[in-house]
């Protein structure tokens, strides 16, 4: 049977061998910072101050208004004034630009006349998400302007009123997107990287006959072992929430408590994966490189961190459910900025339930197979 | 790089024990079936993930529809919101109390609430409402997914406004030069050729030397009459001329397979490539300095390749970082070779549209292959 004292003895064996190993230890606490620090602070989608070029032949009293407006967005900044219709090639070509509006001459007049006033938006598509989302706002900004100037004086309502409102993230900030999601990536990586070690060192290390030859069970070494990293699996968790909450104001609006339970949950299952391969392989250089490939690639791609998994082709989509990172970034950002609790994240609790099971099953199964 | 300076005599004496090298540097690497996976396999693998995983187009968003007024109207409004295949209507409810569950649960990221009255407030001309409501979680699917609706429903409200239209206005027309579809693909595929050039050229370099080390047999290695220069030309030749052939594998895949235009000059594609491969060896030369077992230098690449590609524009764009790290992207080669390669790919563009970032990823080479050819003669020397 299994016992206490067994599995807290090599929990502590482990513990102290972890704490001597300083690159693990720089791996356990220096990785986490240095992912926060780029992810959290260097990466943004948030698009403002697009560079826009501006081409106005018509130099009228419309035309400055259009340009103002556009100005006035936050969306766009005027950083070139151009006299040719030429002078675009080599802006965009160059990248200098994001877009360039040309206000043909007769703008004024023709608006004056109510006749349709033509204008032109050239876009760098190169990068399409850019330019996706500068023609929406280009769209919105000539729309507004377009029924002012109809309307002016009359008070008449557009014929459908859209009203929009974003929940959870009201502001449509990146960084309340990544730094939730950013928690996920982390942990998947540092769990599988730091237990991917552990087995194959005892394995090179030939202490593996020396834990063999002793009175305990596998399932016994493998808790033992498990203990030392889901500690710091909660400290790495704890400093990564503290920074989303404190350093980079994510609003928390749900229940730590439940987040806390179903990190653990998670850990057990990544830190089982992680002892799986260090077992399968008893290399300690081969089981980094496929416990990196194994949770680094899917955890940034295919859970959903940046890249929506809606937008992905059918295939892949597929993929992405046996991605643990897919269920736990539901459950942090879900804990972070919708608020919601067990009512709406059971589905991902269960998934994460069977990693979990998964895991250490697998773990157990291969470190029993060596040994016999 | 260039030859050791020997003028005359190196090529008698110097070159047989360099391709000596250069034989056994070259059976090592495929004698392995692991590594060949690695070499020729595993970027088709990365090339086809990043294609397809990485995509900021946003398209089929999942949305909930709840249609309280149930006229024919309502249901052409519902129409136009799929029509351009931007909205996939996951579910019809009869409930508002429906929205906040699915919206909750995440299996809608969209809602759109038609209110009862809507015909008839839109055939009086009382300006009818519907209510959008957009799950921010993801902040990008969020923007765009909006900005779509919006467009989608002004659109629909010009179309179908009773009675006489006010006529004119601005009239919005515009094209979007290099990639006329706005797809992402085209954008982020020719990227993944950095990425990958970078990964290959320094885990080979760093792991082939280290590994000497591991074993012991680098120091055989200095025994034999090569010099440190001609130790480093035979180990980085054989990772160069692999980093070469996963090039043309990779851009094969991505202009027959991804259907991305290549549109520029091939001279200065393999030129820039050149560049940048010799940057790549000359870290991973660094790397294999400072590390003394393959666990250290596959940490340290790590460390290294991480920040180098999310200050590179790869996945994430530079002009929205902070002024802090957009000044740092200025030092990164990665960054000064995706410029060359989105601009050769999608722009068409030739040397002297590029010149100026050949020059600095030539210069950045340079210094890089000189303080390393330095660490490593030093690190040899205390061996």
């Amino acid at each position: 049977m299994l016992s206490a004292r067994r599995v807290r003895a090599i929990a502590r064996k482990e513990w102290i061998q972890l704490r001597r190993d300083r690159r693990s230890m720089l791996l356990a606490f220096g990785l986490p910072v240095l992912m926060l620090l780029f992810f959290g602070y260097a990466i943004s989608w948030d698009v403002r101050d697009l560079r826009l070029a501006l081409l106005d032949e018509d130099g009228g009293r419309r035309s400055r208004e259009l340009v103002e407006a556009f100005e006035a967005s936050g969306y766009f900044r005027v950083t070139e004034q151009l006299t040719a219709p030429s002078d675009v090639d080599p802006l965009l070509d160059h990248g200098r630009i994001n877009a360039a509006l040309l206000i043909p001459p007769g703008f004024t007049r023709d608006l004056a006349a109510g006749r349709p006033a033509p204008v032109q938006l050239l876009l760098d598509g190169a990068d399409a998400n850019t330019a996706t989302i500068a023609l929406n706002y280009a769209e919105a900004i000539v729309a507004g302007y377009s029924r002012r100037v109809l309307l002016r004086g009359a008070i008449m309502e557009p014929p459908v009123a859209l009203d929009a409102r974003v929940w959870y993230n009201p502001t449509l900030e990146s960084r309340n997107m990544i730094v939730p999601g950013l928690i996920a990536v982390i942990m998947s990586i540092i769990a599988a990287m730091l237990t991917a070690l552990t087995i194959a060192r005892e394995w090179e290390r030939g202490t593996m006959e020396q834990l063999a030859s002793t009175p305990v069970h596998r399932l016994e070494v493998v808790f033992g072992k498990l203990i030392p990293y889901i500690l710091i699996g909660i400290a790495d968790v704890t400093m990564a929430v503290a920074a989303g909450i404190l350093v980079f104001d994510v609003p928390l609006r749900g229940n730590l408590l439940l987040l806390a339970a179903l990190t653990v949950l998670f850990l057990i299952g990544a830190l089982g994966l992680g002892m799986f391969i260090s077992a399968a392989l008893r290399s300690q250089v081969l089981a980094t490189q496929v416990a990196m490939v194994v949770t680094y690639l899917p955890a940034l791609l295919l859970s959903g961190f940046l890249f929506d998994i809606d937008s992905m082709p059918a295939a892949l989509r597929a993929v992405t459910y046996v991605i643990p990172a897919r269920y736990y970034i539901d459950v942090t950002r879900g804990v972070f900025l919708k608020g919601v609790g067990l009512e709406a994240l059971w589905v991902q609790a269960l998934s994460m339930l069977l990693f979990a099971v998964g895991g250490l099953g697998l773990a157990a199964a291969n470190f029993r197979k060596r040994i016999a | 790089m260039s030859a050791p300076a020997r003028p005359r005599t190196w090529f008698a004496d110097g070159w047989p024990r360099v391709r000596a090298l250069l034989v056994k540097e070259w059976r090592q690497l495929f004698r392995d079936p692991k590594t060949k996976r690695v070499i020729f396999v595993s970027p088709v693998i990365q090339l086809l993930l990043f294609g397809y995983a990485v995509n900021t187009d946003v398209h089929d968003v999942a949305t909930i529809v709840v249609d309280l007024d149930r006229t024919q109207p309502s249901r052409a409004l519902q129409d136009a919101l799929v029509a351009g295949g931007y909205f996939r209507i996951v579910e019809h409810a009869v409930d508002s109390r429906a929205i906040t569950r699915a919206l909750d649960h995440g299996t809608a990221t969209v809602a759109l609430e038609i209110p009862r009255g809507f015909a008839a407030d839109l055939a009086a001309g009382r300006g009818a409402h519907v209510q959008l409501l957009v799950d921010g979680t993801n902040s990008n699917t969020g923007t765009v997914a909006q900005g779509y609706a919006t467009r989608i429903v002004q659109r629909f409200g010009l179309q179908h406004a009773p009675g006489a239209r006010p006529s004119g206005g601005v009239d919005l027309r515009a094209r979007a030069w290099y990639n006329p579809a706005l797809v992402s693909r085209v954008y982020n595929v020719p990227a993944v050729i950095g990425a990958l050039l970078l990964l290959m050229s320094l885990l080979l370099t760093a792991l082939a030397i280290v590994r000497e080390r591991e074993l012991g047999t680098l120091e055989q290695l200095m025994v034999s009459p090569l010099t440190p220069g001609e130790l480093i030309l035979g180990k980085t030749l054989p990772v160069a001329l692999v980093a070469f052939i996963d090039l043309a594998i990779v851009c094969a895949v991505a202009i027959l397979w991804f259907d991305v235009p290549f549109r520029g000059s091939i001279a200065v594609l393999l030129l820039a490539s050149l560049l940048y491969i010799l940057a790549a060896l000359g870290l991973g030369l660094l790397i294999s300095t400072v590390s003394r077992t393959q666990q250290e230098a596959f940490m340290g690449m790590f460390l290294l390749i991480l920040p180098a590609l999310i200050l590179s524009g790869f996945l994430y764009p530079i002009q929205t970082m902070p002024a802090f790290f957009r000044a740092l992207t200025f030092l990164n080669p990665v960054r000064w070779f995706l410029e060359i390669v989105r601009a050769l790919f999608l722009k068409g563009a030739g040397f002297t549209d590029v010149w100026i970032q050949l020059l600095i990823i030539g210069v950045m080479a340079a210094a890089v292959l000189w303080l390393a050819t330095w660490r490593f003669q030093r690190a040899l020397r205390s061996l």
